[in-house]
């Protein structure tokens, strides 16, 4: 089954970037980052906030799609806030990218060998085993997800929780 | 010996508000413009032990145009003190004002107090969230101890790089509470770096695209303003032989009584300068945005025209334009690497046509048939020769200054250009007199804009201001009535002033001396008079032909080549620009 793929493949002018910030750990960042956003109309697909490992920053991993120039834009944008130590746009570098997702799917009892299979393929951890349902903690790619959830679809999806991308630079290169 | 100060004669530290003042005395303040209100009442009371002076206003958001004036006018800081909620609220507009213009600006409310934050109490709004979008940073402070760390920050956001409003919100209990805290004289901002000198090979590239030019043309934008770059790009123009514009902020950084000067271009610019842009190959901003006001349609501004970009923000690149060349970095900086890298160029044919096209379209105006705006702005400059600030505000007449009133010095030519803020000029003139007391100073406004200020007649009076306020009273608000008999078949809708007050018996009514003009053989006498007028404020009311529409022109979103010298035979296309 054909997962979609937000991030290649199409020549459409409008994809996915991913974009990762180094904060100040300050009230009203939050705000500020979204604004850039907001006001041009852009939807912030996924958000990642957490503690950096310097003390008074915060890391922030940001998935959002549209016009590559309106992107270049925004991430400017984004780097002039007083509060954004540094801005940048992991796209296309190859950075190593990464979810999690929490996905509670029915399970009746003659699809649980099958459920446990896709778990088992997609390296997926039963975490919860209840009575007429699963719950599955599965990460990896966005795309792998992505399959992994529609193949899930059609047993009965319950509830899903996404934890948004986290994404690293490889080697000498920074985050 | 009775103590001096309240602090003295409590013999203790100092509480957060009189830190905040002391910190305020260290920057250099001189004027807080202000209106007070409960929670800025301990930020009051310190002021009564301070040397900085308050002027007292009548609206905060005149207390925000003031201060921008100030700033504009000494490229020093404005600050501007109110309470919480309407106070604070009434500073957004002035905000936007100066954010979108690059004023620098500093704004301090008062809030309730800390434990109440988020609660509705009585006068609280979260200021901090309103403004986001219109301040280069702004501080919600809840700890005493970090007032003078905030003061040293928020004055040099404010002042360097690209200059900006910031906001400081300061709960009361923080302003009542001790501050033992020293004074700041480090900032420490990781995220915030402010770029001097441009890279040299940007500067190189730059000298190449110019050698190969033929028609090359200089935007003066207001960057060259605020880095003081005028006599710089001046030097630039004469080594290489190439003329100018400048932009409605950039009026003033070089001399545009220079030969090589065309004036202002864009939507109502001259129609030289326009024709210079349609038609050179070589266009390059210092200090400027590529305005929607100046580019006209995108898509076909200067298209056959190599293009290089000079600016301290590096958002601004590629934002609406792609440049051959960006140059990132302080424009004053920038002009003065770049000087010694060029030479003179074979601008001979170039400079003839642009010539010919300045014989060709002049400024122009009619004098018959009452009283015309253009005439009394063309006296005006006439009288003041540059020598005098004028602020404009916005309209018609603003655009009819910024034709005839040519700026020679940096920082004598202020309005409102980003936002359009009608309004904006009386009490920004009322700043710049402030900041500048040996300098005539023009408010030129009209008769809808200062009406939404016009309270600060009482701030001039009691301060006793020489300013002189140009009113050119059309009982319209003119450039909406232009463009609905342009592009809506002259259907007036909410345009016609009826119900204006006789502006020289509200001035009197303030005390305030007040001339009238209605014909145009008074122009020279009543503008002598009211510039030789130095005993407090003047008001002069021009009482001119209702409907005269500013020429040139292009519809918003037209291209350069599709601009009106002359008012239109045919009836034409509703604009699809911006406004």
């Amino acid at each position: 089954m054909a997962a979609p793929d937000p991030s290649g493949g199409n020549p459409s002018p409008t994809r996915s970037h991913t974009i990762s910030l180094y904060v100040n750990d300050r009230p009203g960042v939050l705000v500020r980052v979204a604004q850039v956003f907001a006001r041009r109309g852009y939807n912030i697909e996924s958000l990642v906030v957490s503690a950096a490992d310097q003390s008074g920053f915060s890391r922030m991993t940001i998935t959002s799609s549209g016009d590559p120039e309106i992107l270049e834009q925004i991430i400017k944008q984004l780097a002039k806030l007083v509060d954004v130590v540094h801005a940048v746009d992991h796209t296309g570098d190859h950075s190593y990218e990464t979810e999690i997702a929490l996905v509670k799917v029915a399970c009746a009892l003659d699809s649980r060998t099958e459920l446990l299979q896709i778990a088992e393929h997609y390296s997926a951890k039963v975490v919860d085993y209840g009575a007429d349902s699963l719950m599955l903690r599965v990460y990896g790619s966005s795309e792998k997800l992505d399959a992994v959830i529609e193949l899930l679809r059609p047993y009965g999806l319950k509830e899903l929780v996404r934890s948004g991308k986290i994404v690293m630079a490889r080697g000498v290169r920074s985050t | 010996m009775t103590p001096a100060t309240n602090q003295e004669a409590r013999n203790g530290p100092p509480s957060g508000a009189e830190k905040l003042v002391q910190s305020l005395e260290r920057e250099g303040v001189e004027y807080i413009f202000g209106l007070s209100g409960g929670a800025a009442m301990p930020i009051f009371d310190a002021l009564v032990d301070s040397k900085i002076r308050l002027v007292l206003t009548r609206h905060e958001q005149g207390a925000t145009h003031m201060a921008d004036g100030y700033a504009r006018a000494t490229g020093r800081p404005g600050v501007v003190l109110v309470t919480s909620g309407p106070g604070a609220t009434n500073t957004v507009t002035g905000l936007l004002t100066a954010h979108m213009d690059s004023a620098p600006l500093i704004v301090i409310c008062g809030q309730t107090i800390t434990s109440m934050l988020g609660k509705d109490a009585f006068q609280e709004a979260d200021v901090t969230g309103i403004t986001y979008p219109v301040v280069k940073h702004s501080y919600l402070v809840k700890d005493p101890e970090q007032i003078p760390r905030v003061v040293r920050e928020a004055f040099y956001l404010a002042t360097s790089g690209r200059p900006g409003p910031v906001l400081i919100d300061l709960p009361k209990d923080v302003t009542t509470a001790p501050c033992r805290a020293p004074f700041a004289d480090r900032v420490d901002l990781p995220g915030y770096r402010v770029p001097g000198r441009a890279d040299p090979r940007s500067i190189r590239a730059a000298a190449d695209l110019l050698r190969g030019s033929r028609r090359p043309l200089l935007y003066v934008g207001h960057g060259a303003v605020i880095s003081g770059a005028g006599k710089a790009v001046v030097r630039l123009a004469e080594k290489l032989r190439a003329p100018l514009v400048n932009t409605l902020l950039g009026k003033g950084a070089a001399d545009e009584t220079h030969p090589l000067h065309l004036g202002m271009f864009g939507m109502h610019g001259t129609a030289y300068a326009n024709k210079a842009l349609e038609h050179c190959d070589l266009v390059m901003s210092i200090g400027g945005r590529w305005d929607d006001r100046v580019t006209g349609k995108v898509d076909e501004f200067c298209v056959n025209a190599r293009k290089i970009h000079v600016d301290i923000d590096a958002a601004e690149f590629n934002k609406i334009v792609r440049p051959d060349v960006c140059i990132h970095g302080d424009a004053r900086l920038a002009i003065e690497d770049l000087i010694p890298l060029v030479d003179m160029l074979d601008t001979d044919d170039w400079l003839r046509q642009v010539g010919r096209w300045r014989r060709q379209y002049p400024l122009k105006y009619s004098k018959r048939g009452g009283l015309h705006a253009q005439h009394v702005l063309d006296r005006l400059q006439q009288l003041v020769q540059g020598q005098a600030v004028i602020t404009a505000d916005v309209g018609q007449h603003q655009m009819w200054a910024a034709q005839f009133c040519l700026a020679t010095t940096n920082r004598n030519w202020i309005t409102t250009g980003g936002a359009g803020t009608m309004g904006f000029g009386f009490p920004a003139a009322i700043g710049a007199q402030l900041g500048r007391p040996d300098t005539k100073v023009w408010a030129v406004v009209g008769d809808g804009g200062f009406q939404m200020t016009q309270c600060e007649l009482a701030t001039a009076a009691v301060q006793r201001l020489p300013v002189k306020c140009l009113i050119i009273n059309n009982n319209y608000l003119g450039m909406v009535r232009q463009w609905q008999e342009l592009f809506f078949d002259n259907r007036l809708s909410g345009v016609d002033l009826e119900g204006n007050p006789d502006f020289v018996k509200l001035a009197e009514a303030y005390g305030i001396k007040a001339l009238r003009i209605r014909r145009a053989a008074d122009v020279d006498r009543r503008l002598r008079e009211a510039h030789e007028y130095d005993d407090g404020p003047c008001v002069v009311v021009a009482e001119v032909v209702k409907e005269e529409n500013v020429y040139p022109m292009w519809p918003a979103g037209a291209p350069v080549s599709q601009l009106l010298i002359d008012p239109p035979k045919h009836k034409l296309e509703k604009p699809v620009g911006s406004t």
